[in-house]
Formats: C-alpha cells, structure tokens, sequence
C-alpha cells in the first residue's frame, strides 16, 4: 500500500476516500487471480529516466495464461499508480502507455501477380522476427503523448516494435512488403492499437485491459508500461506473463511432438473406431 | 461452442466442424471419394492452417473411406483382389509423389502447380463423367441400353492375367497396379485420397461395374489415407486429434446417410451427380487463379 500513501498526498481531502477504495478494489479485484500464477519466469523490470520525480509501480491481474479446450481468450488487467516523492512537476500532461507483446517468429510475406492470365506468387519477403501479438493501449493519441525520437528508442508504436526485432533484407520495395504484413496483422487483430483505453484518474491510478485473442501462440509474453510527460519516458516498467496450454491440450501437444508414431497410430485408431461403430450403429437400427 | 485444437492454435467452433464432417462423409458414402479434395479446402476457409488441414484431412478420410467400406463389405460390394493390386500401386505412387511434392517446394511454386491440377484433372473428369451419364442415361430411357462391351485391345494382351471374380472381369494385373500408382502419385501431391479419380478410372479405364467400384476404391482410399497420416504425423506433426475427432463424428454419420442414399440412386444418376460436384470444385478453384485476389499480399 506505499503507493496509496504516496498518492494521497496531492489528492484533496474529500477525493482522498474515493481514491483509497479505489486502490483497495484494485488490489483485491486481482488477488484471486494472481494467487493462480506458481510459474517461475523471469522478475519484473523497472527504469527511470534522469531527473525524474516520478515513478511507475504496477500490477497483473495474471502473470501467467493458460490455454484450456474451452479457451477462447483471455483478458489481462494491468493495474498501477504513480509514485511520486515530491508534488507534480509543471509541464505537459502525465500520459500512461501500456504494451503487450508475444513470442516473435519469421513470417513470410508473398506478393501475387498476374502472369499468363494467373494471379500467382512471384515475389516474397522474409521478416526475420516479427511478435505473434501485439498491442498498445495508450490514455490519448499516442502521437500527443510521444515524441518520434523517444519511440525510436523506446520502440513503442507497432511499425517500430516490429521493426526493433528484425529488418527485413533483399527485395527493393521492402517498405510495400512490410506495411502490408502490418496491415494484414492489424486486420486479423493480432496487432492493435487502442488509444485512450487506459484510464487514469487524478494523474495517479491507472488501469488497462489487454484483450489476448483466441489464436494464441504459446511461450513468453511481456507486459511493459511507460509514463510520459512531454513527449518523453520518465519511467518504464516491464513484467513477464507465460502463455501455456495446460491438461488435456498440454498431453495431446507433447504426445504428438515427443512421441510422434503413437499419437499417429492413436488418430488412425480412433479413425478406424469410429467408422466401425457408425456402420455397426446404423445396422442395428436398420434391423428395427 | 468453441473449442481450442492443440496442434492447430485456433478456436474454433465445435459445430461448425462436426457438420463440415458430416457433409463430407455423406459424400464419401455416396459416391466413394474420400473426400479429402472437398475436406482440404473447406478447412482452408475456416482458418486452419493449410499443413494441418492437409494432414487432419487424410485422418478424417480414414474413418468416413472405413465407415463406408464396412457398410459395402456387408453388402458383398468390395473386390478386395482388385483392392489390393491398386492397393500396392497407390503405396509405389505415393512414394514417387512425395518426392516430386518435395522437388516442387523447393522451387517453390507447390501451390501453384496443386491449384492447377486440381483444374485440370477436375475439369476433364467431370466433363468426361458427365458426358457419358447424360448419354447413358438418355438410352436407357429410350430403351436402346447396349451392354458395356469391352472389345479386345492391348490390354487383353498383356501377361499375369489374374480373374477378379466379383468385377467379371479376367485381365492383366498390369493395368489395375498403374492405376493404383497414377492415384498414389497425384493424391500425395495434391494432398487427397484420390477416389475423384480413382472411380472414373476403374470405371471407364478398367470396365469395373458400378456396383463394386465404390466399395473397392474405399478399401483403397482408406488404406492409402492411413499411410499418409501416419506418414504426416511422424514427419512433420501436423496431425490435430482434436480437429480429427470432431470432424470423424461428423463424418461417420454422414457417410453411412450416403451409402443409404447411394443404394436407392441409379447409377447413371450417382455419376451425374458426382461429375457436377467435381465441376463445380474446379469451376471454384479456377476462379480463385483467374480474378484479382481481394489482396495481393499473403502471409505464411
């Protein structure tokens, strides 16, 4: 609770009430949630920018996802406050910046043209690495609350975070390769952009929901939260959450890799099975 | 109700693929196609990745190709004799099919040369098929049915002439095993069981009667199918239970719905039928490389 004291300090009395239970339904909202997580990943990291008064203290409603049969989805809550030793700097608005990002892996971009009167694939771009997901949710117009050189840096926006983990090599028009892999990926909802959906009360309390689609590849996701004030980071911090399927799902997936003959013998098996049984079913019930 | 496949990495819902299932087994009841040239694409639609639809695909056409080749086997309708000549050539044809696919993404245009013998293969087969039954049709309503009659061709001239009791016909093994390798190589390149083609070739090529040609090539296409999923799921793991499941629930049902159906059509009237669907397969496939793509950029 350091940082519910913290805030209080610049909230008037009557608001200080409110802000507290805030806070406290936060928290309590997240436990049940956060008591599920045992995984050992790696801690959470913060920095600060020099000079900075002001500090990011943050939380996950989950630190790990687990994808059941029925998955179909998952949301995570990203919850935190500013703390803040002295009163608030003058300068611009205070901006919140939350991220999430998946696995990366190469993708292959493939261009169509028409050749002997047939559309087929004559062109094509590797992206060495590019993140299976990602989102930015932002407290305004991400382009109001970040300057370009602090997003160079920083790689926050999606052409940037992209970009960061591989440049793609050969073709000329790369550039055309590249914004359409984006625009493919924005279209499919596996990279998004929510602006204003973080909200943040009093320059202090924030919270964010990151929305993870049903499609989810597994493996390690990292959760990051920027402030900013006049276009600039003071302070940053990033948390992992693991992506893994579990129970029946987690079985079937290591059986199929590790033991590749069996599981194709067991899906021959049923094959076989089934087509019996339905022929055998649809005797008898001639038979009457 | 949605449902994750752990191979796959997509949700999807559970209805939607028991009666993709379905549709398909009924199918492969009625005409004897396994149906894979219909399961594949459809698959596609949905969201499935192409590798794993290909491989889950042979898996579903295992159990609706066996639900109805027991089905057949209670009727006496199977040549097993002739099942296991095209059996041995199917196993041959897929070996060499699987190299010549191999070859092919290498030099990467696999999806293109699949796309285009599917149009042709589905195109002159449909066209044949519905030709002959149109015209088959048309005289035996008129009365003037003339008996299949096979005249003596080089065909009757070949050695290791075997009988094939339940086909009535006393012939080569020769011709039988490559067509059995013809189906073997063009299913493992285009991804299917090969009944499509399976059908007509004993029919117009072989002079099999109606009657057993579509228990026989089940027998066939349900063997072939099981050695290519297992194939499939040793060498690249793209088998999906899950999706398996659900679609052979679906299938089964329909299929032993089609062999119902199939006993009470004539058979001029079954290949009709079957000559429409494959044409209208092409007709869907040739439009996709003919018309503008909605975009031209595509990930993999």
């Amino acid at each position: 609770m350091v940082f519910a004291r913290v805030a209080c300090a610049r909230v008037p009395a009557r608001a200080r009430v409110p802000a507290i239970a805030a806070v406290v339904a936060l928290l309590l909202a997240a436990l049940p949630l956060g008591l599920q997580s045992q995984t050992a990943s790696p801690e959470p990291v913060r920095t600060q920018a020099e000079g900075s008064t002001e500090q990011v203290v943050a939380g996950l409603s989950q630190d790990a996802v687990s994808i059941t049969t029925d998955f179909t989805g998952s949301e995570i809550l990203i919850y935190g406050a500013v703390k803040r030793e002295t009163a608030p700097p003058d300068g611009g608005p205070l901006g919140v910046i939350v991220t999430m990002q998946g696995p990366s892996q190469a993708v292959k971009v493939r261009k169509k043209e028409r050749r002997f009167g047939i559309w087929m694939n004559t062109s094509s771009l590797v992206i060495g690495a590019a993140p299976d997901f990602y989102a930015v949710a932002t407290s305004a117009p991400l382009g109001e609350m970040l300057l370009p050189a602090e997003d160079v840096q920083h790689r926050i926006s999606i052409p940037l975070a992209v970009r960061a983990l591989g440049q793609p090599v050969g073709v000329s028009d790369a550039t055309d390769f590249t914004s359409a892999f984006l625009r493919l990926r924005e279209a499919n909802g596996r990279y998004r952009l929510d602006e204003g959906s973080v909200r943040l009360i009093e320059d202090t309390l924030f919270r964010a929901d990151i929305a993870l689609p049903a499609a989810l590849v597994e493996g390690q996701y990292k959760a990051s939260i920027f402030l900013t004030r006049n276009g600039h980071v003071i302070s940053e911090y990033s948390a992992p959450v693991g992506v893994a399927k579990v129970g029946l799902e987690r079985w079937l997936y290591r059986l199929a890799m590790e033991r590749p003959f069996w599981y194709g013998l067991m899906s021959l098996g049923f094959a076989v099975g089934a087509g019996w049984a339905a022929s055998a079913a649809f005797r008898l019930v001639q038979r009457k | 109700m949605q449902i994750f496949l752990p191979i796959a990495e997509v949700s999807v819902n559970a209805f939607v693929l028991i009666g993709l299932g379905g549709i398909v087994g009924l199918m492969s009841g009625l005409f004897g196609v396994g149906g894979g040239f219909l399961i594949t694409p459809l698959l596609f639609f949905i969201g499935i990745p192409p590798p794993i639809a290909v491989a889950t695909g042979a898996n579903q056409v295992v159990a609706s190709s066996m639900s109805g080749l027991f089905a057949h086997l209670k009727r006496d309708a199977v040549d097993l004799r002739m099942g296991w000549v095209l059996l041995g050539g199917g196993v041959v044809g897929s070996f060499l099919g699987v190299g010549v696919f191999n070859l092919l993404q290498r030099l990467g245009q696999v999806d293109l040369v699949v796309q285009l013998s599917y149009v042709v293969f589905l195109g002159f087969i449909g066209l044949t098929m519905l030709r002959e039954s149109v015209a088959s049709l048309r005289a035996s309503r008129r009365g003037t049915a003339k008996p299949r009659r096979r005249g003596r061709s080089w065909i009757d001239g070949l050695p290791w002439r075997v009988k094939f009791r339940k086909s009535g016909l006393y012939i080569s093994v020769i011709p039988p095993f490559l067509v059995g390798l013809a189906v073997g190589v063009l299913a493992a390149i285009m991804g299917v069981g090969g009944g499509f083609i399976m059908v007509p070739a004993m029919i117009y090529l072989l002079g099999m009667p109606t009657r057993v040609v579509i228990g026989t090539s089940l027998f066939q296409i349900a063997a072939v199918s099981a050695f290519t999923t297992l194939m499939h799921a040793i060498s690249s793991n793209t088998v999906d239970i899950m999706l398996a499941v659900l679609l052979i629930v679906g299938g089964v049902v329909g299929a032993q719905i089609g062999t119902q159906m199939g006993a009470r059509l004539r058979a001029e009237q079954l290949r009709i039928l079957l000559a429409l669907l494959v044409l209208a397969v092409c007709f869907r496939l040739a439009l996709e490389l003919l018309l503008r793509p909605d975009d031209l950029y595509s990930l993999q």
